[in-house]
């Protein structure tokens, strides 16, 4: 998740069986405690590391136990502007040197899915849109946190513009750096998530994800893409980059 | 609650289900600060990472897997412990600290090697040990609760001060536990049959004024 050392995840045999089990244990009913010895999957994959099986299904009990404890209501605290960090610190899974820029006027959102209707949009069609500005803590997985001033248009009005199913389970986001993540609808639709368009009141510079970030200070910085090129609402698990190799998905803050 | 109470005749110097409950959270605990030292190496706080051989996991996202595992599990040996604890008596009995003149009166012949040491029976050092180390082991479930859910717990996240404050909290609250663990194995390796003690329970007179072990 960071310039300065990319990640070799050893982990990788996770990757494959993950997003069938994700699956699995969401279609199944409430898990209590108890039955979590008795969690399955493990028994039907053969090839596999016990271990790696029994750490990928805590990682699923604990992303129910990350959705049961959100709340759409409960808010992330405000900063004031005094206590922004100077600089944000820029992060991605490459360096600095290799950020990819797009031409703002060419670029389009384009969107795919359970939406109504399906028209690209450009950004001045999204700066035409009512826009919300917060000055909230970005918390890394690595630990560390750093507190930046965002604004664009709310995610949970996009979606209820464009005709997006909000029933749906899924919010998929891909990234024309090659990047991708999902998150749950319930987030989507939370006060605070904005597809961000400024940063500190000037256009979205590129190390912070021009044209378009989503941001949530609900969710860790991996949950919070940048260079965003197109998003889709689904009821198909569709993962994400690091979640795919072995990062929780529900990646809550 | 008759069954939690002291039976007639020679009782375990530990119980089955302090033993249980201590060594599953021994095993749980060594998990939980090895994944810590793996997470903590992806973005140090201090000067210094901790060497490979000494983290679980094998990369971030291994460490947080493991560390949100082992998570449950020192939870529940714990909330166990605890429960049975209250209930019992145990930690009013043998746990909770004394004055801090028996304190220093324990500590001067430990350091003698002249503390008598009896199963079941816990000394004044002992006491503060056992008694700090489980505070300190609920401070660390409550200040990684602040980092895991600083917004749906941010209460609890504002209690210590906020995001970064609470991560150092949580990082020196691991430093006291491991410092514990050297002085509690310490302890054991000086008086190793306590060590048997606490696997197979030992065995206690009834009459705790005068306890001895009985073959």
């Amino acid at each position: 998740m960071n310039g300065r050392k990319p990640y070799r995840p050893d982990l990788s045999a996770l990757q494959p069986e993950f997003r069938r089990i994700e699956r699995r244990l969401m279609l199944r009913g409430a898990l209590s405690l108890g039955a979590l010895s008795l969690l399955g999957g493990c028994g039907e994959l053969d090839s596999d590391d016990a271990v790696d099986c029994v750490l990928r299904d805590m990682l699923s009990f604990n992303d129910r136990v990350q959705a049961w404890l959100f709340s759409r209501n409960r808010l992330a605290r405000i900063f004031p502007a005094s206590a922004i960090t100077k600089p944000f610190p820029f992060n991605a899974y490459y360096p600095p040197s290799e950020i990819r820029t797009v031409d703002p006027a060419q670029w389009r959102l384009e969107l795919s899915g359970l939406i109504e209707n399906k028209k690209p949009w450009s950004l001045r069609d999204l700066r035409a849109l009512p826009q919300q500005s917060q000055i909230t803590r970005h918390i890394c997985v690595e630990g560390w946190s750093a507190i930046g001033s965002w604004s664009g248009v709310p995610l949970s009005l996009f979606l209820k513009r464009v005709g997006a199913d909000l029933r749906a389970k899924y919010v998929e986001v891909k990234c024309f750096d090659d990047y991708f993540t999902s998150i749950d609808m319930e987030t989507a639709l939370h006060p605070q998530t904005i597809l961000a368009l400024d940063y500190a009141d000037e256009t979205l510079p590129p190390e912070y994800g021009a044209p378009m970030k989503i941001r949530m200070p609900t969710k860790l910085g991996y949950k919070n893409p940048k260079y965003v090129s197109a998003i889709g609402v689904t009821n198909t698990y569709p993962g994400g980059y690091w979640e795919n190799q072995g990062y929780d998905w529900f990646g809550g803050s | 609650m008759p069954f939690l109470q002291r039976r007639p005749g020679p009782r375990a110097a530990h119980p089955l289900i302090v033993r249980l409950s201590h060594w599953i959270a021994a095993a749980a605990m060594i998990c939980m600060i090895m994944s810590g030292w793996q997470i903590y190496n992806a973005s140090p706080i201090l000067p210094f990472l901790f060497p490979s051989w000494a983290t679980l996991g094998g990369w971030l996202g291994g460490g947080i897997a493991w560390h949100f595992a082992a998570m449950w599990v020192l939870f529940c040996a714990g909330l166990v412990y605890l429960i049975y604890g209250i209930a019992s008596g145990h930690l009013r009995r043998d746990i909770a600290p004394v004055g801090p003149r028996s304190v220093a009166r324990d500590l001067f012949a430990a350091l003698r090697f002249r503390l008598a040491h009896s199963p079941g029976h816990y000394n004044a050092v002992q006491r503060l040990l056992y008694a700090g180390v489980l505070l300190v082991a609920v401070f660390t479930v409550l200040t990684g609760l602040s980092i895991w859910k600083p917004v749906q717990l941010g209460w609890l996240t504002w209690l210590f001060g906020g995001y970064d404050l609470a991560r150092r909290i949580h990082f020196a609250c691991m430093a006291l536990i491991v410092g514990f663990l050297v002085i509690h194995i310490a302890l054991v390796l000086i008086v190793p049959r306590t060590l048997w003690h606490m696997i197979a329970g030992g065995r206690l007179k009834p009459d705790a004024q005068n306890p001895e072990i009985v073959p």
